[in-house]
C-alpha cells in the first residue's frame, strides 16, 4: 500500500462543497441541502471525514461508488440518511466478500456528491477525490466509466425497512437503469444505492479526479467572494478558468415534464455589455445547449452554470424564473467526455440535439 | 361600517369604511406597549370620525405580533414535537435546521414514531399508537403545553397526523395540538416548522386575541373582532388564534389588498415604501400572489401560504451618502421627523432628496436647498434603478401592467417605469393597509385528494367544505362565492384519485344581523 495523503475535510469544507456541487449541478443533480443538513448534524457530533487522493489507490483496492436514486418531491418528505447509504454499502461488501478501501461518488454535481461523506462518516472510511461526471447528467450510462465500458454490475438498493436488493447482472446500462428504477419506485421512488464497485486502477484510469477538491475550491471562491463584497461570479470564472457567456434577465420559461424529465428553454434578455442580444438555454433537468442570438454558443459535455448576477448562487431549472439577472458561465468539461466516445454518450446528440459538439474553450 | 387597524412596527394606522368609502383615517405612532396604541388609534378614530360605536359592524386587526416574536425570540413556548415517519426521515430530527437560540427556546422534547405515507398514498409502516401513548404520557409528566405533529407526505394523507392527535387529546386534554397539513405544504421539515412555529405561538395568540377583544370592549365597540391573515382575507379572533402562523406578513398582504380596492385593479403590482423598508408584490384577481418557494421567518425555513414579496432596504427614511454613493439599506425609521434635514436634523435621508427635488414637499425646504445638485440626481438615479429593477423581478412575465404606489414614501416612485404601463397613485395610500384590513372578506379553503368520487362529486364535496371552514371563520353563509376551483388527476395514486382545491370567500356576518 503507498503512503496514502488522507486530508481531514473541515465542516467549511463541507459547506464550500455544498456550494460548489450546486455550482458544477448545471440546473440539476438536486439540491445538496437535506444532505448538507446531515453532515451539520455529523460534524457536530464529532466526526469528521477524510479525502483521499485517487492516485493512493492501490490497483487491486476496492471502491464504493454512491448515490441515492429517485424522485426530488419524494427527497423533500423522505429525507435522505446517512444510515441507508452506508446499509447499501456494505451491502455490496456482503456480496462481494471484500471490504471497501474508500467510498466515491458517481456525480459530484447537485447532492450526490455529498452522499459519499455521509457514508463515509459512518463507515469510518475515506472519501476518494473524485467522481464518474464531472458534473451532473440524468442517466446512468452518461458516466466515464460507461464512456469505458466498464462492467455496470453489481448494483446494491437499500430502502429504510428491511428491504434490500441486489441487482447481480444486467444486459446494459439501460437494463440496469429499468430493473434499478423499477425496485426504486416499489419502495417508495427513493433508495440508496452502490454502484458496481471499482478497483483503484480503474479510479484511476477511468475516474475524473480531483472533483471534490475543485467543488470545494469553488464554493470558497464564491464564499470568500461574497465576504470581501467582489463579485463571486468573477471569483467562479477565475478559480476554475471558466468563460462568461452572457449577462441578462429570465424572459421567458418554459417547461414541461417528459420521461421522467424536466425539460424546457429559458429565453434571456441581454444587460450591460449584453444589451440587445438573446440568449436561449434548452434543458433537459440540467442546461443541454445555449444558443447567442440564434447560434449555438456552448452545449453539453461544457458545463453551463447559470448564476445569479449578485450571489453567485446556482440556479437550478426548477427555479428559473421571470426577472431573475443572471449570469451564463461555462466551466471547461473534463477531457473524457469530450472525446469521440465520450460524445456518443454524453455530446449534443445523446440529448437530441443535432449538432456538432465545438468547445467553448476549444 | 368596519373599522381596519394595521399595527405595523412604525405606525399603527386606523381606518373607518362606511361600504366602499374610507370615512376617516388616522396614524398613531406604534408604541412599546401595543395594546394602548390600539385603544388610542380606536379613540382618536372614533372620536374624531363622530362614528357611533354601535354602527361598527366588524373590527379587522392586522398585526406583526406573531412575526415578531419569532424575530425577537420572546413570548414563545416549548414545543413537544411528534414526528411520524419512522424508519424514513430518521437522521434530521425535528429542529435540526433552526437557529441556536430559537430552538433552546423552543425545543421541549421530539418524539420519533413509525408511521407515516408514501408519495403514491400507501403507508410507509404502520402507525405506532402505543409510541404516541408512550410520547402522550410524558408529555404531560413535562409539562409542556404546546404540540406539533408532523407526518411523512401527511398533505397526501393525513389519518396519522389526525389519529396521533386523538391519542396526544386522550392522554393529554390540556395540551394545544398543531397539525402539520392544515398549514403546510410537501416538504417535511418546513412544513413541521410551520407546525412547530405555530404551537410555539399559541399562548401569545390567545393572549393577544383577548386583549385586542378586551381593547374593544373597553371602546365600547360590540362588533366582532376577525385578525387578518396572510392570504388578503380575515378569520374571526376565536379561530385565528389557534394559527397566528398565517398572521405573518399579513402587513404587506394588506397593503396589497388595499391597494387592489383603492385603485380598483385586480391585477397588478404593488410597491409599499415605508420608512425603512419597500415591499414589492402582484396582485392576482385581487389578491397577492403567493410564494412558492421556502421563505425564512426570523431564521427558520418554511414552505406555506405566504404572500410573494421582495423586500428591499429602501424607504423614506434610508440614509443617503455621497462617497461612495449610497442608498440605505440603513435608515433613521421613526425617526425621520427628528433627524432628516427638512426636519431639523442632520442626518441626509431618502425624504430629503425627494424634497430637494421637488417631489414633495415635507418640512423645511430651505434646509435642503444648498444640497449639490449633482448628488440630488445621483440619489434619485439610484433609488430609481433600485426600484425598477425590483418591480420588474416581480412582474410575472414581460408585458405591460400597472403598478400601484402606496405607504409613506411613495413619493419616492417615479411616475413612470420600464415595463409599467401606469403608476397609479391612491388616495389614502398612506394607511392602504388599514384600508386592506377592513375590507377583507373571509374564505374557506380545501385543498384535499378526493377517492373514488367522479369530478363534480369531488368538487362538490371539497365546495361544502371549504363553505363550511369559511362559516367557521366567520362569513356570512348567504354571501359565499367560490373563487378557484381547481382539479389535478393523480395517476399514480391508487383508486380514482384526484386532488381538488377550492377557495370561497364570503362577506363578514353582521352582528347586527344575527
Amino acid at each position: 500500500m503507498p503512503v496514502s495523503t488522507l486530508r481531514p475535510v473541515s465542516s467549511e469544507e463541507i459547506e464550500a462543497l455544498a456550494i460548489g456541487a450546486w455550482i458544477l449541478g448545471t440546473g440539476g443533480g438536486g439540491s445538496p441541502y437535506y444532505a448538507l443538513l446531515n453532515m451539520r448534524t455529523l460534524y457536530r457530533d464529532g466526526t469528521v471525514v477524510s479525502l483521499m487522493d485517487a492516485r493512493d489507490l492501490d490497483d487491486d483496492d476496492l471502491v464504493a461508488v454512491v448515490s441515492n436514486m429517485g424522485a426530488p418531491l419524494v427527497g423533500q418528505e423522505r429525507l435522505t440518511d446517512p444510515a441507508t447509504i452506508a446499509r447499501a454499502v456494505r451491502m455490496m461488501e456482503e456480496h462481494l466478500g471484500r471490504e471497501f478501501r474508500a467510498i466515491m461518488s458517481v456525480e459530484i454535481g447537485g447532492g450526490n456528491a455529498i452522499q459519499p461523506f455521509m457514508a463515509a462518516a459512518l463507515l469510518g472510511k475515506p472519501v476518494v477525490d473524485a467522481d464518474a461526471m464531472g458534473r451532473a447528467f440524468p442517466e446512468a450510462q452518461m458516466t466515464s466509466f460507461a464512456i469505458h465500458d466498464l462492467p455496470m454490475f453489481p448494483l446494491t438498493l437499500a430502502d429504510v425497512r428491511d428491504n434490500e436488493v441486489i441487482v447481480t447482472r444486467a444486459a446494459s446500462w439501460k437494463w440496469m437503469e429499468r430493473l434499478s428504477r423499477k425496485v426504486c419506485v416499489e419502495v417508495g421512488s427513493i433508495a440508496a444505492t452502490c454502484k458496481a464497485p471499482r478497483t483503484g486502477r480503474e479510479v484511476k484510469e477511468c475516474g475524473i479526479l480531483g472533483t471534490t477538491t475543485k467543488a470545494i475550491r469553488l464554493g470558497q471562491a464564491v464564499q470568500e467572494a461574497r465576504r470581501q463584497h467582489r463579485d463571486p461570479v468573477a471569483a467562479v470564472l477565475q478559480t476554475e478558468g471558466g468563460r462568461l457567456l452572457f449577462s441578462g434577465k429570465v424572459q421567458d420559461v418554459e417547461r414541461r415534464t417528459t420521461e421522467g424529465f424536466l425539460r424546457g428553454t429559458a429565453r434571456l434578455d441581454g444587460l450591460d455589455q449584453d444589451r440587445e442580444r438573446q440568449f436561449t438555454l434548452a434543458f433537459q433537468n440540467e442546461f443541454a445547449v445555449g444558443w447567442l442570438d440564434g447560434e449555438p454558443c456552448v452545449m453539453t459535455p461544457d458545463l453551463i452554470c447559470v448564476l445569479d448576477s449578485i450571489s453567485g448562487e446556482a440556479i437550478g431549472t426548477e427555479t428559473l424564473r421571470y426577472g431573475q439577472r443572471v449570469r451564463v458561465v461555462a466551466l471547461p468539461a473534463p477531457p473524457i467526455l469530450t472525446t469521440p466516445k465520450g460524445l456518443t454518450h454524453v455530446g449534443p446528440r445523446a440529448f437530441g440535439y443535432d449538432l456538432d459538439f465545438v468547445s467553448v474553450f476549444s | 361600517m368596519r373599522i381596519g387597524i394595521d399595527v405595523g412596527g412604525t405606525n399603527t394606522d386606523a381606518v373607518v369604511l362606511d361600504g366602499a368609502t374610507v370615512v376617516h383615517a388616522v396614524k398613531t405612532p406604534t408604541t412599546a406597549d401595543v395594546m394602548g396604541g390600539i385603544m388610542r388609534a380606536l379613540r382618536d378614530v372614533l372620536d374624531t370620525s363622530g362614528v357611533a360605536t354601535g354602527a361598527i359592524d366588524a373590527v379587522m386587526i392586522g398585526t406583526t405580533h406573531f412575526t415578531n416574536a419569532v424575530i425577537q425570540r420572546r413570548d414563545l413556548t416549548p414545543v413537544a414535537a411528534i414526528r411520524i415517519g419512522l424508519p424514513a426521515s430518521a437522521s434530521l430530527r425535528p429542529f435540526v435546521d433552526w437557529p441556536d437560540d430559537l430552538a433552546a427556546i423552543v425545543r421541549g422534547a421530539i418524539f420519533m414514531v413509525e408511521g407515516g405515507h408514501e408519495y403514491d398514498g400507501r403507508p410507509i409502516v404502520p402507525l405506532d399508537v402505543a409510541a404516541v401513548r408512550r410520547a402522550a404520557r410524558q408529555i404531560r409528566e413535562s409539562g409542556i403545553r404546546g404540540v406539533a405533529i408532523a407526518s411523512v407526505f401527511s398533505p397526501l394523507n393525513a389519518a396519522c397526523e389526525i389519529a396521533a392527535a386523538e391519542v396526544v387529546r386522550d392522554e393529554c386534554p390540556d395540551v394545544a395540538i398543531t397539525l402539520s397539513h392544515e398549514l403546510g405544504r410537501i416538504g417535511l421539515l418546513e412544513r413541521e416548522n410551520v407546525a412547530l412555529l405555530n404551537a410555539a405561538l399559541l399562548d401569545l395568540a390567545r393572549r393577544t386575541t383577548r386583549a385586542f377583544t378586551d381593547a374593544l370592549r373597553g371602546s365600547g365597540i360590540p362588533a366582532p373582532l376577525y385578525l387578518t391573515q396572510n392570504d388578503g382575507t380575515v378569520t374571526i379572533a376565536s379561530v385565528a388564534e389557534t394559527f397566528p402562523v398565517f398572521a405573518f406578513a399579513s402587513g404587506p398582504t394588506n397593503s396589497m389588498r388595499g391597494a387592489a380596492f383603492l385603485s380598483k385593479l385586480a391585477d397588478a403590482l404593488v410597491i409599499d415604501v415605508g420608512g425603512t423598508t419597500t415591499d414589492v408584490g402582484c396582485l392576482r384577481h385581487g389578491f397577492p400572489r403567493e410564494a412558492n418557494n421556502v421563505v425564512h421567518v426570523g431564521g427558520v425555513r418554511t414552505l406555506f401560504r405566504m404572500p410573494d414579496l421582495l423586500s428591499l432596504g429602501l424607504g423614506g427614511g434610508s440614509l443617503v451618502t455621497e462617497e461612495p454613493l449610497s442608498v440605505g439599506p440603513v435608515s433613521v425609521g421613526y425617526g425621520l421627523t427628528e433627524r432628516a434635514l427638512v426636519f431639523g436634523g442632520g442626518e441626509l435621508t431618502a425624504t430629503d432628496v425627494a424634497v430637494a427635488a421637488g417631489l414633495v414637499d415635507l418640512g423645511d425646504r430651505r434646509r435642503v436647498a444648498s444640497l449639490p445638485a449633482g448628488l440630488v440626481k445621483k440619489a434619485l438615479a439610484r433609488m430609481r434603478a433600485m426600484i425598477d429593477e425590483s418591480v420588474d423581478r416581480m412582474k410575472p412575465d414581460a408585458s405591460e401592467m400597472p403598478l400601484v404606489a402606496v405607504g409613506g414614501g411613495s413619493f419616492l416612485v417615479p411616475p413612470a417605469l420600464d415595463g409599467i404601463s401606469d403608476v397609479v397613485l391612491v388616495p389614502h395610500h398612506a394607511v392602504a393597509n388599514a384600508v386592506g384590513a377592513a375590507i377583507a372578506q373571509v374564505s374557506g379553503e380545501v385543498d384535499q385528494i378526493f377517492q373514488d368520487l367522479t369530478r363534480d362529486e369531488a368538487i362538490a364535496e371539497a365546495r361544502r367544505l371549504a363553505e363550511d371552514r369559511a362559516v367557521r371563520a366567520g362569513a356570512d353563509p348567504a354571501t359565499l362565492n367560490v373563487v378557484e376551483v381547481e382539479d389535478l388527476p393523480i395517476s399514480y395514486l391508487p383508486g380514482n384519485s384526484l386532488r381538488t382545491r377550492v377557495r370561497v370567500v364570503g362577506d363578514v356576518t353582521s352582528h347586527r344581523s344575527r
